[in-house]
This record gives structure tokens, C-alpha cells and sequence, in this order.
């Protein structure tokens, strides 16, 4: 990205000053060398966010901003109904709560490595990954509404899971205001055979060691310690939540002109909140968040049944679940007064600080965990919210890496299986059905995790807590 | 094929997150038929799926764009729910209607090595044109 658009505020702050049709300024927070290597789009797209009705305070991007559609991945916008504000398909993107969960085992990661090659093996059976596979849950269409109802609660219910776990997800494992009956019968026929299951892509189950501590006083109210073993989860709401987007993105473009929008790019597609399609969009946009946490409930249950067989003193209690590709209605402050917005983030954390009512009361005092994913050679990382980040970014931090090389590229660089060799020569042992899928994941196609995340550290937007490495890699 | 007019083909373009298909040929139905095996090759090698099963695919939709939006996402969607991958397919257009047949077989891990799901079409880079030397038709896809 050019520079010279921008306006420095603070080493890590960038603004572009609002211009043209923008409707308030755009913010980047970020490291000179992170904004350099950013595309312009990313530029064009904050922008394009900073016109659309009733924003507030300003188009965001976090340090990880890369170029998305319509919003750029790592976008975060508020929006107020009463002014005119939106709802944006666009905004939320396909994989509807895409997230994080980590599971403290109660184990050491020594305890783990006589074990590794046979409980990678028995995950990696153990949760379906990969194009094709199907979970072993089949709902039939009283079930699917009431799992799109209740989310994480509703698995709990049915077994997958412990009534605590609910604590330790945002929304406390329930999106209120789902409508299951605004799912399509397309979007339910996506769903109905892969509950329980992790995906392909960039969506992983890793067991990882605690691999350095940054903050020992955080870290123990999370409960992690140097050398701790852990396990992460990255998925999403699987073939429900990309029907829902798929949908909603195409009928928000169509009808943006009805509501008197004027989209700068149709991939913005949004609808007022205080209208037919935005309310519609709503109701199954929150039955999709309830489908991911619903999923990742039931990995996190499989996963625990893998652990039993192999090594059974693991507690595998949840951490924290995160979600980060949401709209989510939250109260700001705006203009020095507390107002109810929704805040879009696509490829963005929420990062509550200490004292926020909406967290748990054991996580109350320090804040809320931030659980950003790396790549299976690379580092993942714990954060926490801090006191400043509602008023730098509405309580938002960065979601991951973000790609470096496309796809194509990294299956012209590395083969899979290399891949898969170097990895367990430094100890990491990867499960995957498919060596393509793998060298389109390799590490070297990411951007580096480490400069992200301390970015926003820097910036103030979350603080680094711990660092995990990963020990067994399961990929889809 | 018309003398000066481009052959059939189809290939990729980097996208940040994701990534972009192309379709090119001498009619818009040979384009689009194009642009369906560049979303395959994004799972896995067209050459390698068996035309097995036949699945019919109608679309619909107002304008050139969206109907190439149409196409790739009941692609998308037909691949999901059959737990299947298509390697061709014949394609008709008569005015506002896409029909359409894709051959493929059941996805087999272990053989066709399918890399990535795709979510969905999207709006980003999307055009259907009519050049001098044939049609191509282009969207990125998420994955």
C-alpha cells in the first residue's frame, strides 16, 4: 500500500482521512512494514466500507488486512439502525462464525510425546476432515432447527459436551434471535450430513505445546503454563453457512438499489437492519453462528473421546471460543454515549477487555482470551482484550496470517508430502487425506504470524499472553 | 472453431484469501462450460474424475453476470450435497436459462486428492465479456 495515502497517527495507527463519499474516516493498525506489504485493495475496500449507511466512527482494518470482497479479510465496521444502518452478507462473509476454540488437556506436552504418532492417528480418525467426508450425525429437519436454535447449548443437551463448556463461548454458546426457518431447504441439505466435521482449507485441529509465556499473571487465569499441552480447533459453520452467504450476498445486491444504496462493489451487498431482507438475513445469519458453535461442540466432544482412549487423566477443559467472521449486535461507546451497533467483523476478533459484563466471571478480571491460528509450522497465539481496545477498534484484534502466495503457487513450490517429512523432522506430525491440500497449506504461503500478532500487541488491540507450537497437525 | 477465435480453455488468477476462475471460448456456453472445469481444478484434476453419474443443472438469472454466479454456485452446491466432483460437463444458454450436465463421480480422498472445498461465487473480479476473438467469462471463488 502507498504511504503517502495514508496519515500516520501513531506507529502502529494509519488513517485515511475521510474523503469523497466516505462517511467517516478509515483506520489501519498496523506496522509500517505490515502496511507496506498490504495490496491496495485492501486501501480501496476500507473505503468502500466507510460510505455504506449509518457507519460509525470509522472503517477499520486490523494488522492482518488482506484483500477480501467487498469487505477486506480483517475488516470491522459498526453500523446504527436507527441511522440508516446495514447488515451486509458481504460483510459477515461465507463461512458464517468461522473461529477458535482451545482446550486445556490437564496434560504436559511430554506427557503427550510417547503417545504423539498414535493419537494423531486416533484424531485424525476420529474427526472427519477433508472434501467429502461426512460426519457421522445425520439431523433430520426437526433436529437441524433445533440445533440452528440453540447452537452449542443444543449439543451440550444432546451429550456432546459439558454444561461449563457453555461459559467459555462467546454468547455463551447461544447466538439469540436465530430463525431457523429463514434457512433455505439448500442451505439445510448442505448441512445435514456433516455436523461434527472439520472442513478443508485453512480449518485445522492441532494439539500444540506451550511454547513461551508472555504474560504469567493472564496466563494463569487462563490456566496455561510453559510446556502445557493444549488442543485448537479452527472451523466453521461447514456447507450451512456458505448456502446462507451464498444466498443472502446475491439477493442484497439485487435489492441495494430498492433500499437506496449505492454499493461501490456488489460483494458490500447489505440490506438496512430496519428492513424485510435485514431482519430476514439476521435470523439466518445467527441460526449459522449457532451451526458453528454447534460444530466445533461436537469436534471438541470427538476429540475428547479420542483423548479418553489414549490418554485418559486429559481434562480437555475449553479455554475459550472465539468467532471471527460475525455481525453481532454490541453496545460502543459513540460520540462520548453508549449506543447499541452492529458490529461486522470478517477475519476479525472480538476483544473484550477486563470488566466486560459479557464475559465469564472467572475471565471477567483479566479479559477476554483472543485465540489467533497460525499455520501447521508455524506459531498460534493467546491474547487478551485490553482496556483500550473498544475505544481503538470496538473491542476487535486480528484472526490469523492471512495468505502470502495463492494457492497455485504453493503447489508449484512444495510437495505435500515434503512438506509432511520437514514437519516431523522438527517434530510436528501432520494427518491430512490429501498432499495437495497440504502443500496449499504449507507454512512458507503465509504471511508471518509472529509480525501480526505483535503488531497488535503494539497497537494495543490485544496483548500477547502465550505462544503455542504445534505438536500434531490434523488437516482436511 | 471460427478462424481468429479463441480456443477453449480455462485457467486460474491469485486472489489475497482466495482465488479466481476463468472460463474462455467461441460461444458463452462453451465459456461457461470452461469456467465449471476451472472450479473443479480448484478441488482436484479434472482429468482424473470418471464421468459415472450424470447430474442435470438448470439456472437461472437476469443478466450475464449473475448467471455465471448461478452456474458455479449450483456447482458448488450439487458437488456438496452428492458428496460428488464433476469432471465436464455439456451447457446450453438460451436467453435467461442455463441447462446443463455434469459428469463426475463420488470424491475419493485417496484418488483425487481434493485440496479445498469452495464455499461460494462472489461478486470480486466478476465479468462475462464478449471479445473479437470469443467469450470469457471470470469470478473469484472462496474457499
Amino acid at each position: 500500500m502507498d504511504l503517502t495515502t495514508l496519515e500516520r497517527r501513531s506507529d502502529h495507527e494509519w488513517w485515511i482521512p475521510q474523503h469523497g463519499a466516505m462517511r467517516v474516516p478509515g483506520v489501519i493498525y498496523a506496522s509500517e512494514a505490515l502496511v507496506r506489504e498490504m495490496d491496495e485493495k485492501v486501501r480501496e475496500q476500507i473505503i468502500n466500507v466507510a460510505t455504506l449507511p449509518g457507519i460509525q466512527r470509522a472503517s477499520y482494518a486490523m494488522p492482518d488486512a488482506h484483500w477480501g470482497y467487498g469487505f477486506p479479510i480483517g475488516g470491522v465496521a459498526a453500523f446504527d439502525p436507527d441511522q440508516g444502518g446495514v447488515v451486509s452478507a458481504g460483510g459477515v462473509g461465507f463461512d458464517i462464525s468461522c473461529g477458535v476454540r482451545t482446550l486445556i488437556t490437564g496434560l504436559t506436552a511430554d506427557d503427550i510425546e510417547p503417545v504423539k504418532e498414535a493419537l494423531a492417528h486416533e484424531l485424525s480418525r476420529s474427526v472427519p476432515a477433508g472434501v467429502g467426508s461426512r460426519g457421522r450425525i445425520v439431523l433430520d429437519d426437526r433436529q437441524l432447527d433445533a440445533m440452528l436454535e440453540g447452537g452449542a447449548a443444543w449439543a451440550v443437551e444432546n451429550g456432546y459436551g459439558r454444561d461449563e463448556d457453555l461459559e467459555r463461548i462467546e454468547e455463551r454458546g447461544h447466538m439469540a434471535g436465530a430463525v431457523p426457518s429463514n434457512v433455505s431447504a439448500k442451505a439445510r441439505n448442505r448441512q445435514r450430513d456433516q455436523m461434527g466435521t472439520l472442513g478443508s482449507g485453512n480449518h485445522y485441529l492441532e494439539v500444540q505445546r506451550v511454547a513461551e509465556v508472555y504474560d504469567e499473571q493472564v496466563a494463569r487465569a487462563f490456566g496455561l503454563r510453559a510446556g502445557d499441552a493444549v488442543v485448537s480447533i479452527h472451523c466453521g459453520s461447514r456447507g450451512m453457512g456458505h448456502q446462507i452467504g451464498t444466498e443472502f450476498l446475491k439477493e442484497m445486491a439485487v435489492a441495494a438499489k430498492q433500499h437506496g444504496i449505492d454499493l461501490p462493489d456488489r460483494e458490500l451487498a447489505c440490506a438496512p437492519v430496519h428492513s424485510e431482507l435485514g431482519q430476514r438475513y439476521l435470523g439466518a445469519m445467527r441460526a449459522g453462528i449457532n451451526c458453528a458453535l454447534a460444530n466445533r461442540q461436537i469436534i471438541t466432544h470427538l476429540v475428547r473421546q479420542a483423548f479418553a482412549r489414549m490418554l485418559p487423566k486429559a481434562t480437555l477443559e475449553l479455554l475459550y471460543d472465539v468467532s471471527h467472521n460475525t455481525c453481532k449486535l454490541e453496545t460502543h461507546v459513540i460520540d462520548g454515549r453508549e449506543k447499541q451497533v452492529f458490529v461486522h467483523r470478517k477475519g476479525a476478533t472480538r476483544a473484550f477487555g477486563p470488566g466486560h459484563p459479557d464475559l465469564p466471571e472467572a475471565l471477567r478480571p483479566v479479559g477476554q482470551p483472543v485465540l489467533i491460528g497460525g499455520t501447521m509450522g508455524t506459531s498460534s497465539y493467546v491474547l487478551v482484550g485490553t482496556p483500550e481496545s473498544e475505544r481503538l477498534s470496538l473491542s476487535s484484534s486480528c484472526h490469523g496470517a492471512g495468505r502470502a502466495m495463492s494457492r497455485n503457487q504453493a503447489v508449484r513450490t512444495w510437495h505435500g508430502r515434503q512438506i509432511v517429512d520437514e514437519l516431523k523432522a522438527r517434530g510436528i506430525i501432520v494427518k491430512s487425506p490429501s498432499m495437495r491440500g497440504v502443500a496449499e497449506e504449507a507454512p512458507g504461503a503465509y504471511k508471518d504470524v509472529d509480525e501480526v500478532v505483535d503488531a497488535a500487541h503494539a497497537a494495543g488491540l490485544s496483548w500477547k499472553v502465550a505462544r503455542l507450537a504445534p505438536i500434531i497437525v490434523v488437516k482436511g | 472453431m471460427t478462424p481468429g477465435m479463441a480456443s477453449a480453455s480455462w485457467s486460474h488468477f491469485p486472489h489475497d484469501a482466495d482465488i479466481g476462475v476463468v472460463g474462455m471460448g467461441p460461444t458463452k456456453a462453451e465459456a461457461f462450460r470452461q469456467a465449471g472445469l476451472a472450479l473443479t481444478a480448484v478441488i482436484t484434476d479434472p482429468a482424473g474424475i470418471r464421468p459415472v453419474e450424470a447430474v442435470e443443472v438448470t439456472c437461472r438469472a437476469p443478466s450475464d453476470d449473475l448467471l455465471l454466479l448461478e452456474w458455479l454456485d449450483a456447482l458448488i452446491y450439487e458437488m456438496g450435497v452428492r458428496g460428488m466432483v464433476f469432471g465436464d460437463y455439456t451447457v446450453t444458454i438460451e436467453g435467461d436459462e442455463l441447462r446443463a450436465i455434469a459428469l463426475g463421480e463420488p470424491v475419493e480422498q485417496a484418488r483425487h486428492q481434493p485440496a479445498v472445498e469452495i464455499k461460494g461465487a462472489t461478486f470480486t473480479a466478476l465479468a462475462v465479456e464478449k471479445r473479437p476473438d470469443g467469450w470469457r467469462v471470470q469470478c473469484v471463488v472462496d474457499v
